[in-house]
């Protein structure tokens, strides 16, 4: 079966560069940015001393969480031995670390001192969740690098398994670290939740594999590869499951929160009179992230078409539940004193307002185009993808078996 | 020690102390307690632990002297920013209870300086930490200005400083890029003196601020906070901080 | 009087070491240094030019961490005898102290991005910074 799949590089030349150069132009600015920011300071930007992570972190977090997500594929293919996603996986692995570059690069970019890298490389805080991030972050890159190479060199195919469920088990934990990094914040009214690193691992799984399929979808246009309907489907499964969970938890969340009553305050900001961060809940992550993508996905007569369509509506709700989780969690005032109205000339008991500006906006997108033009020029050099990925090719037995 | 050194100790001692002029108000009550002074070169001891009680009764709406204070003695300026994006080590909170007499206070608040600092848990590389006296600190030097101490302190004490800074106090670096709290005034505490919003809030004869070792028994800080009721703001978070109040 | 102890950054040991004379067998002219108060330093000269920073980085974490102040070693001190009188700063010109050996071995001066370039003496008179 796999052994007469033939893989290529891309082959579309115009389209390639075309491609590349779009993304030249968002990573251009995205440094622009950085460097402008680094110059006059943060003061250019919308963030402030309370609202301390913006649209960067937004971006960040969600290209981060994605990353591990995006693994879905060539973890069923060699964790559960489906064997039928092997040709796919190591397009999987590929996005996963583009997308993990790129979100690191726009957290690193956005530091006060990001000149200090170098510091947070050598110097660990062995009890600060980021600190173990900064480990499993790079323990990621190499174990899924070992991994491609792994699944791309013929002669090492058998090692790809073992490091495949290393992989599985790495980037579980490390999106429970990244939403820890949320669960940790012992102050902030809207994080104190021990569902947050559940939940973000069922964000990770939906969104990624959401990502996964418009890439897939994607890099077969550009060369006209053909790519078979089942597979689709299959994945189209999948999708709904891990979207219904996501679901699942943030009603959980939400309604453990509210049996809280200290939590009230927060939870109406959010559900009720939070203004953009209200309607970014109840439209954007709620019915275009989880209640459409659900109606497409499940309802009958599902084509390629809405399984792309719900992909979109994932990612689109992604952004739009980070944004929530991120900035109205920072935009709610903390209570210092309960029972008392507090007024201060530092903002205190007041909802804090954010306009991202130009540049963290550049920088955002700058790192989102970065792991564009990595998965681009990966798929350009080296051989990522099989040449045609239809039912026949996939998974010859299993169309065989419905033809018989 | 020997006799001789201890002879220099002290020596040392009753010079800061001098150095320190003592807000004396009345016969008896001192703002500042600060009998633990160091010689040059040695290091904090864990045994003291800084402090403050700050009198709610007895601070005054409207009153900024302590900001005034702070912002001379560490030459905190407004930034060309929002207003948002300046930096405050201390400032004024107005409370209005919701409900019952609606009763109005008006009180400092500032870094707590907390035994069990959320902040420092969280730093990755280090930089936020503990001194062995108990005052919490950013170590600029390897502060990366990721702000996630500031997403942790519950008490938004810590600003981040947003532009290049030209007029600093010698004694106190701050720069951009970095984040920055209260310090205790550590530069004058390492040279036997309090912090200047303390010495403020004496001056203008509102005595609101007591500022002093609370390890230590016979001082004038821990016999108010073993006679008088005195609390921590969010107790609940159990973070032990070093800032208590009085009358809230 | 208890000054304010160094408290200064300076990693690239290696490199100054290394650039000084390849610089100089490259034919740069030696930098001109305005030396406000000529006098002992509190070492040689050689010393001074090749140790420095590490003295400063180790006095930088005594007095952050443990509250060490008025040693031998002591940024403020620098400051305080090797501010020009022109300006009064060991920044502002290729002559100035700090940033003309620094300018001369092309080595970035991470200190004065939050210390104070200008005396503490200055400060205490009256005079803004
Ligand atoms: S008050 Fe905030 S900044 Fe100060 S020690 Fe506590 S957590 Fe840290
Ligand atoms: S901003 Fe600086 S002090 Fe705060 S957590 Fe990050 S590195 Fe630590």
């Amino acid at each position: 079966m796999a052994a007469n799949i033939v893989y290529r590089e891309i082959a579309n030349k115009r389209t390639f560069w075309l491609l590349l150069a779009l993304c030249g132009v968002f990573i251009a600015g995205g440094f622009w940015a950085h460097l402008t920011m680094e110059h006059h300071g943060h003061v250019i930007t919308g963030m402030d001393n309370r609202i301390v992570w913006g649209l960067p972190h937004v971006f960040a977090v969600f290209l981060i969480v994605a990353a591990s997500g995006a693994l879905n594929v060539a973890s069923t293919a060699s964790v559960f031995g489906k064997s039928i996603y092997k040709p796919l996986a190591p397009l999987s692995g590929l996005l996963s670390v583009a997308l993990l570059a790129g979100g690191l690069a726009v957290l690193v970019l956005d530091l006060g001192r990001s000149d200090r890298i170098i510091v947070a490389a050598t110097r660990y805080n062995f009890k600060s969740i980021f600190a173990w991030n900064i480990f499993l972050y790079t323990g990621f890159f190499a174990i899924v690098g070992g991994y491609l190479w792994m699944m791309m060199e013929r002669r090492m195919n058998a090692y790809a398994k073992p490091l495949g469920a290393t992989a599985f088990i790495w980037r579980l934990v490390l999106t429970t670290g990244t939403g820890s990094i949320f669960g940790f914040l012992i102050a902030r009214e809207a994080y104190q939740s021990a569902v947050m690193a559940p939940m973000f691992i069922s964000f990770s799984l939906s969104y990624g594999t959401a990502l996964y399929l418009l890439t897939l979808a994607a890099a077969c246009a550009i060369d006209d590869r053909p790519l078979g309907d089942a597979v689709v489907r299959r994945l189209k499964n999948l999708l709904a499951t891990f979207v219904a969970a996501s679901l699942y938890f943030v009603a959980v969340f939400h309604l453990t929160n509210l049996y809280f009553t200290r939590n009230h305050g927060v939870e109406n900001f959010i559900l009720v009179d939070g203004g953009i961060f209200t309607a970014l809940f109840w439209l954007g992550q709620v019915a275009i992230g989880s209640v459409l993508p659900l109606f497409l996905l499940l309802a009958p007569g599902v084509n390629r078409c809405r399984i792309l369509l719900s992909c979109i509506a994932i990612v689109i709700g992604g952004f739009c539940q980070m944004y929530v989780t991120i900035i109205g969690g920072q935009a709610w005032p903390l209570d210092l004193f309960p029972g008392f109205a507090a007024s201060s000339s530092f903002f205190d008991g007041e909802i804090h307002g954010y306009v991202p500006s130009l540049w963290e906006t550049l920088l955002a997108l700058g790192g989102v185009a970065l792991a564009a033009a990595i998965v681009i020029v990966a798929l350009k050099l080296l051989r990522f993808l099989p040449e045609r990925m239809d039912d026949q090719t996939l998974d010859p037995s299993h169309s065989d078996a419905r033809a018989q | 020690m020997s006799e001789e050194q201890k002879t220099g100790r002290r020596a040392f001692i009753a010079a800061s102390v001098g150095a320190a002029g003592f807000v004396a108000l009345a016969p008896g009550v001192k703002l500042m307690d600060l009998a633990q002074a160091r010689a040059p070169g040695e290091s904090v001891s864990g045994k003291v632990r800084w402090g403050m009680l700050i009198d709610t009764t007895k601070c005054a709406t409207g009153c900024s002297d302590c900001v005034a204070a702070c912002a001379t003695e560490n030459a905190i300026e407004p930034g060309s920013g929002r207003p948002a994006q300046s930096s405050q080590w201390i400032r004024k909170i107005e409370l209005k209870e919701k409900t019952g007499g609606h009763r109005e206070l008006s009180l400092p608040m500032m870094c707590q300086h907390c035994a069990n600092p959320p902040c420092v848990d969280v730093c990755p590389t280090g930089a936020s930490f503990k001194r062995a006296d108990g005052i919490v600190l950013v170590d600029r030097h390897i502060c990366i200005g990721c702000r996630y101490c500031m997403m942790a302190c519950p008490y938004q004490a810590r600003s981040f400083v947003h532009e290049p800074l030209h007029h600093q106090n010698p004694e106190v670096p701050r720069g951009q890029g970095c984040v920055e709290a209260c310090t205790f005034c550590v530069q004058r505490i390492d040279r036997g003196q309090g912090p200047a919003c303390v010495e403020a809030c004496g001056k203008s004869g509102h005595e609101a601020m007591l500022f002093g070792d609370l390890n230590d028994p016979g001082g004038e800080i821990a016999k108010r906070i073993s006679t008088v009721a005195s609390s921590q703001v969010r107790a609940d978070l159990r973070l032990d901080p070093g800032v208590r109040y009085q009358g809230i | 009087m208890l000054r304010h102890a160094g408290l200064a950054f300076a990693a690239f040991v290696a490199f100054i070491v290394f650039a000084l004379p390849a610089v100089a067998l490259a034919g740069v002219p030696k930098p001109v240094i305005d030396i406000a108060n000529p006098g002992q330093c509190i070492a040689s000269p050689e010393v001074m030019r090749r140790t420095h920073m590490d003295m400063l980085l180790h006095q930088r974490d005594k007095t952050m961490h443990e509250g060490q102040r008025g040693g031998k070693v002591d940024l403020n001190g620098c400051i305080d005898c090797h501010a020009s009188k022109s300006n009064g700063s060991v920044l502002g010109s290729n002559q100035n102290f700090c940033q003309s050996c620094h300018a001369y071995a092309a080595v970035k001066i991470d200190c004065f991005e939050c210390h104070q370039p200008k005396p503490g003496k200055a400060r205490i008179a009256g005079i803004k910074p």
